[in-house]
């Protein structure tokens, strides 16, 4: 049974010696800021670029032949990645329960007026902030002018209008701001527990403690406390330097704290877990590396995770920071409540996967 | 029952036999020594008998309990001072009292147990800057928190200064006051003749010998002996005109086994009748010194380490790299 009691001693005891060590605990402290900083101001000038084709969503309500054609000149392009979307969903909430901004509506009965040359419609959904979206609308455009021209010689019969999902317009930096957190809620603990589960083996403190009541879930769990607040603090330094130095436009709400905490955990636990495989501080460090840089590439780190190919985007979803950075993106940026639930529902499983394991594989004692 | 029941307990890593098939008991309030050179397998059979380690073959009982099975409640009645013990270099000894305290859930004064262990002038100073004799103190102060009826005690003074060894010595003795049941390991043969009641010569997993100083030396020493200065030839006469036992090292000192007091006297007279020259003469009787070089094929440094062959071996070729 687990004591509150020894966790708390043992939160109590690494903290003092943590903050005792200046060095490690000040370098935690100034690297968010550090980061938020660097990234903000490299960034800032970008406004989120893709180099890829664009994953945009399409809802076709027409039932006729021309939008078939429409949709197939604007696969033709290889600018767009269309996502078909169902006829019965409502195309703005949808977008917003996806977390995304750019969408095209062809419109109900398009054929029909396209062949009686009746002026119609279609409807492109933009984030006025976002370069992407302007490769979105100006490529729907093209293909617009290349039907008008085809069949109408050039008169425009077929118009296209814009709209956004969100009133609020984001700039990259907003979305940098949830990025961010979610790496230092990744590093912090990581960093940390790898390296100590490392020298505790090394130096054979894991055994000491094997020898007291102090249980490894104990150990993990005062671990994982410690990270949380740390990474409360990180988080109030890289949203503050956000806001006020480079003007984020992000919401802080309740539904933030269940990623910080589960985030913490999870990856304190995954740090423990990867402790298992070495007892040499080097090798630790190597091995941190290897687990962390395919998350600071590929989970929605720098750049939203719509921008990244498909099949990366599956890859992404392998990886647990992708659930960090989705879930506070959806909060931050989309208000988007279902989608966080979800990430926070993912996140929760994973970290009680991850802590149950570590404390089953990590051995304190040797057969 | 005794508190430590040792019975045909073994362990091997591959081909290494770490322990094989040791066999002793412990009685209450006994100081016991496990002594033996690197690598004769003490530490992991202390390790086995603190739960620390899994055995391959044998029983244990420590206080009625299989240490590797019920670790969870043997922990709080022993206490250990592991190999190298270490502790987290920012906290002071004070605080990791009070720290083990709390894991244990027992109240205890932190001044009285440093005071205890002779390490009150230091139970405020950062355990990175404690010298290597205090950090083993605040070892020995972990220890104690729990008032545990048995302590392990694993090599507690390797790599100190004499004074630092001494140091421990005191404070160790003072739990053979409180009638505390203690095993030991060392490979300093002094440390186990003044520490301990009982002791066992572990060479390559096996116990050797066992029993108090006196009785090892009884059974393993080769008793009194008669060492005269002189050459081969007064040896070959002295064989000759006596029925003593008597021994030529090539290297101009003769040895003759005494039996009774009167064999001297016999050994004494051949010498003079021999007419031939002869230095110093004294008699000589085996020590625990002896017995464990003679037992374990080893050799003593200065420091009263036993070294063995493969030790002296690794040294030397140490030396010259």
């Amino acid at each position: 049974m687990a004591s509150a009691k020894r966790i708390i001693a043992d939160l109590e005891l690494y903290g003092r010696c943590v903050i005792r060590g200046r060095t490690y605990f000040l370098s935690a402290l100034i690297s968010p800021l550090i980061m938020m900083l660097a990234f903000g101001a490299i960034f800032s000038f970008f406004s989120g670029g893709s180099s890829g084709p664009i994953s945009v969503y399409l809802q076709n309500q027409d039932n006729g032949q021309i939008s078939t054609q429409f949709i197939n000149a604007l696969n033709s392009t290889g600018t767009l990645r269309l996502k078909s979307v169902n006829k019965s969903e409502n195309f703005t909430q949808y977008l917003s329960a996806h977390s995304a901004s750019e969408g095209v509506i062809i419109p109900v009965d398009f054929s029909l007026d396209y062949n009686e040359t009746k002026p119609v419609n279609v409807t492109v959904y933009v984030n006025p902030s976002s370069s992407s979206s302007a490769v979105v609308s100006e490529t729907v455009n093209g293909v617009i002018n290349a039907f008008n021209l085809k069949h109408y010689g050039g008169s425009p019969f077929i118009g296209m209008s814009q709209t956004t999902v969100n009133p609020k317009v984001h700039k990259y930096i907003d979305f940098l701001v949830p990025g961010l957190i979610g790496l230092i809620i990744i590093l912090l603990p990581m960093e940390a527990i790898i390296a100590v589960s490392s020298e505790y083996k090394k130096t054979k403190l894991f055994k000491q403690l094997s020898l007291t009541p102090l249980t490894k879930a104990e150990w993990l769990a005062s671990k994982a406390l410690w990270y949380v607040f740390l990474g409360a603090i990180s988080f109030l330094e890289i949203v503050a330097v956000g806001i006020f130095v480079f003007g984020a436009n992000i919401s802080l709400t309740v539904w933030l704290i269940p990623f910080l905490i589960l985030g913490s955990i999870l990856f304190a636990a995954l740090g423990m877990l990867a402790g298992t495989l070495t007892k040499d501080p080097e090798a630790a460090n190597s091995v941190l590396y290897i687990i962390i840089t395919p998350m600071m590439l590929l989970s929605g780190v720098f750049y939203p995770l719509t921008s990244l190919p498909t099949y990366l985007q599956y890859v992404a979803h392998v990886l647990p920071l992708t659930y960090v950075t989705e879930g506070l993106s959806a909060v931050m940026i989309y208000g988007n409540y279902m989608q966080a639930t979800l990430d926070i529902a993912v996140l929760a499983v994973i970290t009680i996967i991850l802590f149950v394991a570590a404390t089953k594989l990590f051995k304190w004692r040797e057969d | 029952m005794m508190p430590v029941e040792v019975s045909s307990v073994k362990k091997s890593y591959g081909n290494l036999k770490a322990v094989d098939g040791v066999s002793f008991s412990v009685g209450k309030g006994e100081i016991f020594a496990l002594l033996g050179p690197n690598g004769a397998g003490k530490t992991t059979l202390i390790e086995i008998l603190e739960g620390l380690r899994k055995r391959d073959e044998g029983t244990v009982k420590i206080l009625e309990l299989d240490p590797w099975e019920n670790s969870n409640l043997l922990n709080r009645r022993i206490g250990v001072i592991p190999q190298s013990f270490t502790f987290m270099d920012e906290a002071t000894p004070k605080e990791a009292v009070k720290y083990y305290a709390t894991l244990f859930g027992v109240s205890v004064d932190p001044d009285e147990i440093s005071k205890e262990v002779l390490l009150e002038d230091s139970a405020t100073i950062r355990y990175k800057n404690l010298s290597g004799g205090q950090k083993q103190k605040v070892g020995l102060a972990l220890s104690l928190v729990n008032s545990p009826e048995l302590l392990f005690l694993d090599e507690p003074t390797t790599g100190l200064d004499p004074n630092a060894r001494r140091a421990v010595w005191e404070v160790i003795r003072g739990f053979k006051v409180k009638s505390k049941t203690i095993i030991l390991t060392t490979h300093y043969l002094d440390e186990a003749q003044q520490l301990s009641d009982r002791v066992a010569i572990m060479d390559h997993g096996k116990i050797v010998a066992i029993g108090t100083s006196d009785e090892i030396i009884a059974q393993y020493g080769s008793g009194e002996t008669l060492e005269i200065h002189g050459s081969d030839k007064l040896a070959a006469y002295v064989k000759a005109h006596t029925d003593l036992k008597v021994e030529y090292d090539g290297k101009g000192l003769i040895r003759i086994v005494l039996n009774q007091k009167t064999d001297a006297i016999d050994a004494l007279d051949a010498v003079k009748q021999s007419g031939l020259d002869w230095g110093e003469i004294h008699t000589h009787e085996d020590s625990l010194d002896d017995v464990f070089v003679k037992l374990v094929r080893g050799t003593m440094d200065e420091q009263g380490e036993i070294k063995t062959a493969h030790d002296n071996n690794t040294s030397r070729s140490q030396g010259r790299r």
